[in-house]
């Protein structure tokens, strides 16, 4: 009730689109009455056709904090009704009709003065990166000195989000680590055969349950389940693991 | 069709509600347990958007998004959802 | 507040002069669903009609025995998409109805898995409705309603009510699971029956 950024309908302009991967691109918006948004959040994008059809999709954001620039990245579903418009047919100057920000469980916001924050491991499935991606930055551009990891679960390299960012904060102080997992076709001289996520790989690449991490699972519906339910059995209270499902495979 | 979690509900809930309700506690009214309304199992398809219990399956909430921008909202199976002043 | 987004037309697929207002011919078959799918054997399936004059079961070999027919049918979503001429196979509801008695008008279909639909008596007899196993050649698969779903094609696809485990007469019209949440009690595809 007392948000302090609570969800409201904008108009936004679309400001620049361009290319994120083979599949998806990355659209900025000017959206003038933004009130800003915690990292993690989403808006519902709606379009109205000539005879007033209306289709509404939801999309994670992956910009962060005050300021009425919001970044999106947008996969394009093969059936998809919106997304492929976002993708192929959204033009500079056009204008878009939003709802957000919203997201009042999936979101990640520094810790306040005094807090000891817990360490935070990301588990990105595909496009489900984008939302853990803005909590990555929005950590990087805070004071908090807790410990942040990424592991980023990704058909081929091509298919890599946010990837010059994603290297600058790898390379960072303090250094995020960004684990790839490769599923489909791995980068030349790659120390791993590609393979789907399993339960091993994620005890190695992840933040022990005995730290008792804050842990965000984002992805396709199937990707979510299996991660969140290897975390459950590997220790980690439940409570600590929020999940965000995408649709798509 | 897509199976999807509670998070999706927050564009209609904030509609309908006035605030993000998905960070909310809900107690489903068949079973008793309660949790945040974003972890909810959600069914998701041009017919309406149907939020079910994780525990026991059964219906929580529906939207439906009808033509000429009705939209209809059911809350059959939440018993009470905690709001944060 | 809505404005129309440029470029944006919405539903794509053919216009047909054969098809009810608002619909758009598809090729493939979506599936909308509100809730898991249920997994029933038929060896465990049953089928129930049940009356104010008592209850009426069969077996999957039961009712199919009644007679199988071929059915060659358009269907209609109301989420506006239709299929034209689709090949089914099922029981009509009038070789059921044959051992049922009642004075009651109305039906509400139910579905393994909770599902309700209601449909008026008149809209299920003389030639309009089955109990449809197969589609399009095969056996349904369950997330298009297998083993066994409703069919009713003259009204909108959401009362040919999948995983279908029974019927039961009312004597007056109760909304069905859609209904109750802003759907149309009848749902004619040729009046545009979609919402209240």
């Amino acid at each position: 009730m007392s948000s302090r950024r609570p969800a409201a309908w904008h108009v936004a302009t679309v400001v620049d689109s361009r290319p994120e991967t083979p599949t998806a691109r990355r659209i900025e918006l000017d959206v003038p009455t933004w009130p800003g948004n915690d990292a993690g959040s989403h808006l519902d994008v709606r379009l109205t056709a000539p005879d007033g059809y209306q289709a509404t999709r939801s999309y994670s954001i992956a910009s962060a904090g005050d300021g009425t620039h919001v970044v999106l990245a947008v996969d394009e579903l093969p059936d998809g009704e919106v997304s492929p418009f976002l993708v192929h047919d959204l033009r500079a100057g056009d204008q878009l009709e939003l709802h957000g920000p919203l997201g009042a469980f999936f979101v990640w916001s520094p810790p306040a003065p005094g807090d000891i924050p817990p360490p935070v491991q990301l588990i990105a499935g595909g496009s489900g990166v984008v939302p853990l991606y803005a909590m990555a930055a929005a950590h990087a551009a805070s004071s908090d000195a807790a410990e942040f990891r990424l592991l980023y679960s990704v058909r081929t390299p091509e298919d890599v989000f946010f990837r010059e960012e994603l290297t600058a904060l790898a390379a960072g102080t303090p250094a995020l680590p960004v684990d790839f997992v490769y599923t489909r076709r791995a980068p030349a001289g790659w120390p791993a055969a590609p393979a789907r996520i399993t339960g091993d790989l994620l005890d190695a690449a992840t933040l022990p349950a005995a730290s008792e991490p804050l842990v965000y699972v984002c992805g396709p519906t199937p990707f979510v389940e299996v991660v969140a339910g290897w975390l459950i059995d590997a220790g980690h209270e439940p409570g600590n693991v929020r999940t965000e499902r995408f649709g798509g495979s | 069709m897509e199976k999807l979690d509670g998070n999706v509900l927050a564009g209609h809930l904030a509609d309908v509600l006035g605030w993000d309700a998905t960070g909310a506690d809900a107690r489903c009214m068949h079973c008793g347990k309660h949790g945040a309304v974003a972890l909810a199992v959600v069914y998701a398809s041009a017919m309406g958007t149907v939020a079910r219990c994780a525990h026991c399956d059964s219906v929580l909430a529906v939207f439906v998004d009808g033509d000429h921008g009705r939209t209809w909202f059911g809350m059959p199976g939440i018993a009470a959802l905690e709001m944060t002043r | 507040m809505s404005f129309i987004t440029r470029g944006f037309s919405g539903r794509r697929g053919d216009r047909d002069p054969h098809l009810p207002p608002g619909q758009t011919l598809v090729h493939d078959w979506p599936v909308l669903s509100a809730g898991p799918t249920p997994h029933i054997e038929t060896a465990d399936w049953e089928f129930v009609v049940r009356t104010e004059n008592g209850a009426r079961t069969w077996s999957w070999e039961e009712l199919r025995a009644l007679g199988i027919e071929d059915i060659t049918t358009d269907i209609h979503c109301v989420t506006h998409w239709t299929k034209l001429q689709m090949p089914w196979r099922g029981v009509s509801l009038d070789r059921i109805w044959e051992s049922v008695e009642t004075e009651h008008e109305y039906v509400m279909a139910h579905s393994y898995g909770g599902y309700t639909t209601n449909v008026p008596l008149e809209d299920l007899l003389d030639g309009k409705s089955w109990i449809a196993f197969e589609a399009d050649g095969e056996p349904l698969d369950p997330e298009h309603g297998g083993p066994a779903r409703l069919l009713v094609p003259h009204l909108y696809f959401w009362k040919s009510a999948k995983w279908i485990q029974g019927l039961v007469t009312m004597p007056t019209d109760e909304p069905g699971f859609w209904e109750q949440n802003g759907y149309h009690l009848h749902g004619d595809p040729w009046q545009e029956e979609r919402y209240w």
